[in-house]
């Protein structure tokens, strides 16, 4: 959960990007990476296979500036989207504050997606956050291939309670700091709410 | 149990976590010694960590003890004490305290293994001690905090500039 410190006057919050293997929540932080100024950035740490596929999460910490005095970090994270890495998933949730689901609008993706979705509710529960009162966005991705599904179908199948959602080609960066933008106030109004 | 980072640390809360730091840095001639909490945040470090970079240290450190513990359950083990990691020139003692936080002693050619051992376990009942204040004191009710531990008003304004400067 967000650590304050008050001694230091810093807030640190953690975000995880979560999602279906392929759907480019790597892609996400690697386009953060690119973008933010380099005095706001940490290193990208990708602990990942050979062919680049995730084995256990992605790292990268921000530090954008100060709100009312305090030091202001996110520390975002990725999960290994592939089935198998199921463990290591549920291990990279403990202490989020906000989640970030990223969904593949290919119409071939869309049971993973489902799939994805209930993992993640799960692994939240048994990490004792309640699925339902975590700051959660959803990103679709991949809105540039010619067989994304339509925004509509997406909605009713992987976003019933009409959270915030967002558009994205996240290799060319589209939608990315959208998404990012609007977890990271979530977050820090369900802190203030906490303080 | 709450985690570390959900408790609400004051400065006085800092400062003995910091001297209980400092006290094992200097009696197990370690390096430097950081408290993590389990979600991989950084709450506190003492000794030569200048030249370290310490948010992906703590980041990848919580990593490590959390697939420790995994494996620990699958073996049918409670857990695994400690997790060590040695290199020719630096080596990584960590150890989880009370279920809340790791303790990160980071030895170089100099320090004694067995000493290190011996004092975490010592250090490591006093931060249990520590933890225990922190946790049996009241959570602030929301709004009606000490004012220490407000923040202020969060205004859209606010996150807008954040991403606006980056």
């Amino acid at each position: 959960m967000s650590f304050i410190n008050y001694a230091a006057r810093e807030i640190n919050c953690k975000l995880v990007y979560y999602g279906a293997g392929l759907c480019g929540k790597t892609t996400n932080l690697q386009h953060i990476y690119k973008k933010v100024d380099p005095g706001a950035k940490g290193k990208l740490i990708s602990l990942a296979t050979e062919t680049e596929r995730t084995l256990f999460f992605d790292f990268l910490p921000l530090e954008l500036g100060t709100i009312r005095g305090f030091k202001t970090r996110f520390h975002l994270y990725t999960v290994p989207g592939q089935i198998f890495y199921e463990a290591s998933r549920k291990l990279i949730l403990k202490g989020a504050d906000g989640v970030v689901f990223v969904a593949d609008s290919q119409l071939e993706r869309m049971e993973a997606n489902i799939q994805s979705l209930a993992d993640m509710r799960q692994h939240l529960t048994e990490q004792g956050i309640e699925p339902t009162k975590i700051p959660l966005v959803i990103q679709y991705n991949k809105r540039d291939l010619r067989n994304a599904v339509p925004i509509d179908e997406l909605q009713k199948a992987l976003n019933p309670r009409n959270l915030p959602w967002f558009e994205a080609i996240a290799p060319q960066g589209v939608g990315v700091f959208e998404t990012l933008k609007a977890i990271s106030k979530i977050v820090l109004q369900e802190l203030q709410k906490k303080t | 149990m709450r985690p570390l980072s959900d408790l609400v640390i004051y400065e006085e809360d800092l400062s003995r976590i910091i001297a209980c730091l400092s006290a094992l840095q200097q009696k197990a001639r370690s390096a430097a010694t950081l408290l993590i909490d389990t979600s991989g945040q950084l709450i506190a470090s003492a000794g030569e960590t200048g030249r370290l970079d310490m948010t992906p240290l703590a980041s990848l450190a919580a990593g490590s003890i959390a697939a420790a513990g995994a494996l620990a359950q699958l073996l049918g083990e409670k857990e695994f004490s400690f997790v060590f990691y040695d290199g020719e020139r630096k080596r990584l003692h960590l150890s989880v305290i009370g279920g809340r936080a790791i303790l990160l002693v980071l030895l170089d050619q100099h320090s004694a293994v067995a000493l290190v051992r011996l004092q975490v376990k010592k250090v490591s009942r006093d931060m249990e001690d520590i933890f225990r204040d922190l946790s049996r004191r009241p959570t602030p009710v929301a709004g009606e905090g000490p004012s220490r531990s407000r923040i202020g008003e969060i205004t859209d304004a606010d996150v807008d500039n954040l991403f606006n400067k980056g």
